[in-house]
């Protein structure tokens, strides 16, 4: 049995005895006899490192890992620099708790303070938080953001990741907010809808840029509309499109929230990700989270602290902005390590060659029976429609080692979600045409 | 020095190869205008701008860190490795059901092991932290109350020494938050919770241990009281790390929880995340879950497999390579390991505070669990040294603080958890270093209220902060 218990049984004897009791069990008399568990409990025995090693990696065999992925909906498969891993495995970056006593966590600030720019600056926003747990916790946060006493409506996108939909239909049922689906039209969302519900009530529009199905949106004009109706226009978008694609400060959003995944952090079935949240200077005080901001110390050197903590649980208990706490601090750390490795120019080329694929590839789908569904820029996902059945498709895909597209449902039943990034070869676009060919 | 104002223009280093498609570009209307200004630096920059950082950053792994109710415990590297196998990290979420199935074990041995801890029946691990478990499980309570048409249950019964985040979770549900006092004893007032409890309770939030230290002996009647008064009761499980294999929240007559796999199960805090918070719940509440992850449909479509479900709270499964970290944990303490590391928290806990009753005020009478809280007021009045100072000084000593300033209900509070993994000659050196400051306290106040003195910075103007917000470094300021 492995343990992390370091103490012997002569250290335990002498603390018993500088605590006046005989064993450690005296130290729980106070708990109620006939609670306490009258049995050991039903786990296995305790392992050796070596055998959990065996077990665990056991465990990790049974997944299947593809070496060629075209399947992205909110989960993407991006080139991952190696000082990234190199960085965020640094023990005293990973083994800190949050920068609660500044001056020995200036080195913890600092990155947060950096990693805030970066956001600032992809997003072309004023201000930045140091991270929620994930990009569709962001979009809740950020819808919750708007909710005054008088506009308690909020209108969101059906076109936006169906999972974020979710995450915002049980915010709204727990905060009492009202939520209005924008419905879709061809792929996108529908302005005329939008310019027919929205009123006085309505504290924010929420829309996703590129939307689900990866098509750029009107997303100028829908600001407008939002604008003009005195409410709050939150864009969710995709950082790495950020680089090439308008930012929301350009396109007028008075938040900006995203997944932070695509910088730097690998899929992992889903977690841990990352949530940013971005928004104008008028906003900043309502921000969920931690923020860092910078100060001087008592000898006038720079340093940086948590501050406008009058917003957080701890100060401010059932007034406090959001419940957060922990949040997702050492993936924000990765994705700046990432940015700072890639450079504005090599995220230019990591969208570039994203968009780029994803053209060549729906371009190559088109001529052998898959076109697009619905016409419409779009950045580096796409759907089709198959001319056989999904199922049928992504088995044969599977078993030359490609994940392929991810099937939709529903109203779309047939269709399929396709997803580039720069790590897609023409070569493997190819011979997904090839194994597409056959079925 | 900020990474922007490292390295030179153009300076970078070529990761990606050549497109090898036809380039295609945002038409002019979608097109990004506004300069993106990012580091231009080398790899060997980054390198060193990193490990500059870390030397100006404290980890478990650097010194003691007894931050009470965190639980810094020792973070074993078997985890991280375990967590990097690329047949964990390289797993798409939205794989065939078949070709993630030891995700899926991962996940159900998992919530197999944790149930068995706390006595609760299913578990979802949906909410990425804590705070994001307390508001699920509010939700789960919300939705039982609306699936009987019981409408008027709006409050929240919270005792007065609960973390912030309880009262915090309840408002982000629409409840309002009922505040019941302690007792002399820092146990919750029966008589006030009796008085507080009615047809408009919706549920109770309790951590027990509570932050006091102490174990509410009065549970069953606690739990008692709520349930019959026709409300829920729910365990914060930040304390979990006192009790495990002695007494499990289930059997306390708690019907939700979360358990904080970043505390109680070794997984690292990351410099304030990722963690993660499963919260568990009683059969009868398991309809009300985040959509099953167990359910047909995975893999293939993300429908909801009850009605009743109180949805999504987070993007696919919740932070998949912490409860791997957590998994490989527990398998290594099993059945013998588990219930030693809460015995020797305590004992720990008990030692640590046995070394500093003569110079600390202890509020309350008897043991203490695994953390507990000393009161620094007598020490303020006579010396002008407070809480932060005495925190402050233990900064320049390469330790970190315990939990200043909380719980509110004790003034001058430090609230120290020293966890199982620190050995007997750590705990005695702190204690050594307390009774040194409290000497300094007497004898040189002055220079307490300077400290810290040996640390990158010394104490930062957190007012001016505040009312000048500098969020983000400016380049235009800097001509760049």
């Amino acid at each position: 049995m492995g343990s992390f218990v370091p103490t012997t049984e002569a250290e335990r004897q002498s603390m018993l005895s500088a605590i006046g009791a005989e064993k450690i069990e005296d130290l729980f008399s106070q708990l109620p006899g006939e609670m306490l568990l009258d049995r050991g409990l039903e786990l296995p025995e305790g392992m050796t490192e070596m055998e959990v090693r065996r077990k665990m990696e056991g465990m990790a065999g049974k997944n299947k890992k593809f070496t060629t992925l075209f399947r992205g909906a909110g989960a993407y498969r991006h080139y991952i620099p190696s000082i990234v891993k190199s960085v965020i495995s640094k023990e005293t970056f990973y083994t800190a708790y949050t920068p609660y006593q500044a001056e020995i966590s200036q080195g913890i600030l600092q990155s947060i303070f950096e990693f805030q720019t970066m956001i600032c600056e992809l997003t072309g926003m004023d201000a930045s938080n140091a991270s929620v747990y994930d990009g569709a916790v962001a979009a809740a946060e950020a819808v919750a953001m708007c909710r005054d006493r008088k506009k308690n409506k909020a209108l969101v996108s059906a076109a936006i990741h169906p999972m974020v939909l979710e995450t915002i239909r049980t915010y709204c049922f727990g905060s009492g907010m009202e939520l209005v689906v924008i419905p879709e039209r061809e792929g996108k969302t529908d302005l005329d809808f939008v310019k027919d519900k929205i009123d006085e009530q309505t504290a924010c529009v929420y829309m996703q840029q590129p939307n689900y199905y990866g098509i750029l949106e009107a997303a100028q004009e829908l600001g407008r509309i939002t604008h003009a109706a005195k409410a709050k226009y939150i864009m969710g978008v995709n950082p790495i499109s950020l680089s090439i694609v308008k930012a929301p400060g350009e396109y007028g959003a008075d938040i900006a929230v995203g997944e932070g995944q695509p910088l730097g952090l690998p899929l992992a079935f889903g977690g841990p990700y990352l949530g940013f949240m971005a928004c104008t200077s008028e906003l900043t005080r309502k921000l969920p989270g931690r923020i860092v901001g910078e100060t001087v110390d008592a000898r006038g050197k720079t340093g940086y602290v948590l501050t406008l903590q009058a917003r957080e649980q701890h100060i401010r208990r059932e007034k406090a902005s959001s419940n957060i706490c922990s949040n997702q601090a050492l993936c924000a750390l990765a994705a700046g390590v990432y940015m700072a490795a890639m450079g504005a120019e090599g995220l230019r080329q990591a969208a570039l060659q994203s968009m780029s694929k994803a053209h060549y590839l729906a371009g190559e789908l088109k001529k052998i029976g898959y076109p697009l569904v619905q016409e419409g820029e779009f950045f580096h996902e796409f759907v089709t429609s198959s001319g056989v059945e999904t199922d049928i498709v992504m088995k044969a895909l599977e078993e030359e080692g490609i994940l392929g597209g991810y099937p939709l449902s529903g109203e779309r039943e047939g269709q399929i979600l396709w997803c580039c990034t720069e790590m897609n070869t023409k070569e493997e676009m190819d011979k997904v045409i090839a194994v597409l060919k056959e079925v | 020095m900020l990474i922007f104002e490292k390295g030179q223009k153009g300076r970078g280093s070529g990761i990606l190869p050549a497109c090898d498609v036809p380039v295609v570009m945002p038409g002019e209307k979608d097109k990004r205008e506004t300069d993106l200004h990012l580091p231009e630096v080398s790899e060997n920059d980054i390198s060193r701008h990193y490990s500059e950082l870390a030397g100006k950053a404290h980890g478990v792994n650097d010194g003691f860190y007894p931050l009470g109710s965190c639980t810094m415990k020792y973070n074993p590297k078997i985890n991280e490795e375990i967590a990097s196998l690329p047949g964990f990290t390289e797993i798409h979420p939205l794989q065939p059901k078949e070709t993630v199935q030891g995700c899926l074990e991962v996940i159900k041995t998992t919530e197999q092991y944790l149930c068995e801890i706390t006595g609760m029946d299913r578990m979802t691990f949906q909410p990425a932290a804590g705070a994001h478990g307390e508001f699920t499980g509010l939700l789960l309570i919300k939705a039982y109350h609306e699936s009987r048409g019981d409408h008027k249950r709006t409050k929240i019964i919270i005792p007065d020494s609960a973390h912030g985040t309880n009262p915090a979770s309840a408002s982000m549900v629409g409840y309002t938050v009922l505040s019941v006092p302690s007792t002399g004893e820092g146990l919750v007032d029966l008589k006030a919770l009796q008085a507080a409890v009615g047809e408009d309770t919706a549920g109770l939030m309790l951590t027990n241990p509570n932050t006091l230290g102490l174990f509410d002996k009065n549970i069953d009647i606690i739990t008692k009281i709520v349930h019959e008064a026709g409300g829920l009761t729910y365990y914060d499980g930040a304390n979990l790390n006192a009790v495990m294999g002695i007494v499990r929240p289930g059997d306390m007559g708690f019907d939700v929880m979360h358990v904080n796999l970043h505390k109680t199960f070794s997984t690292p805090h990351g410099g304030g995340g990722p963690g993660s918070g499963p919260v568990g719940c009683k059969k009868f509440l398991a309809d009300f879950l985040p959509s099953d992850l167990f359910s047909e449909d995975f893999g293939d479509k993300d429908k909801e497999t009850s009605i009743k479900s109180i949805g999504r709270v987070k993007s696919f499964y919740g932070n998949f390579l912490i409860v791997v970290r957590a998994l490989t944990y527990i398998s290594m303490l099993g059945s013998g390991g588990i219930p030693e590391a809460s015995k020797h928290a305590v004992l720990h806990a008990n030692y640590m505070m046995s070394q500093l009753r003569d110079i600390f005020t202890i509020p309350y009478e008897g043991n203490c669990m695994h953390e507990f809280v000393m009161s620094l007021s007598d020490l303020k009045k006579e010396t002008g040294i407070s809480a932060l100072d005495i925190a402050k000084g233990l900064l320049d000593e390469g330790i970190h603080p315990p939990t200043m300033y909380f719980p509110l209900i004790v003034p001058e509070a430090l609230m120290a958890e020293p966890t199982e993994t620190e050995a007997k000659e750590t705990i005695d050196r702190a204690v050594e270093v307390f009774h040194r400051l409290y000497e300094r306290a007497k004898s040189n106040p002055e220079a307490l209220h300077e400290a810290p003195a040996s640390t990158p910075v010394t104490r930062l103007d957190e007012v001016g902060a505040a009312r000048k917000p500098k969020l983000r470094y400016n380049f235009q300021d800097n001509g760049i």
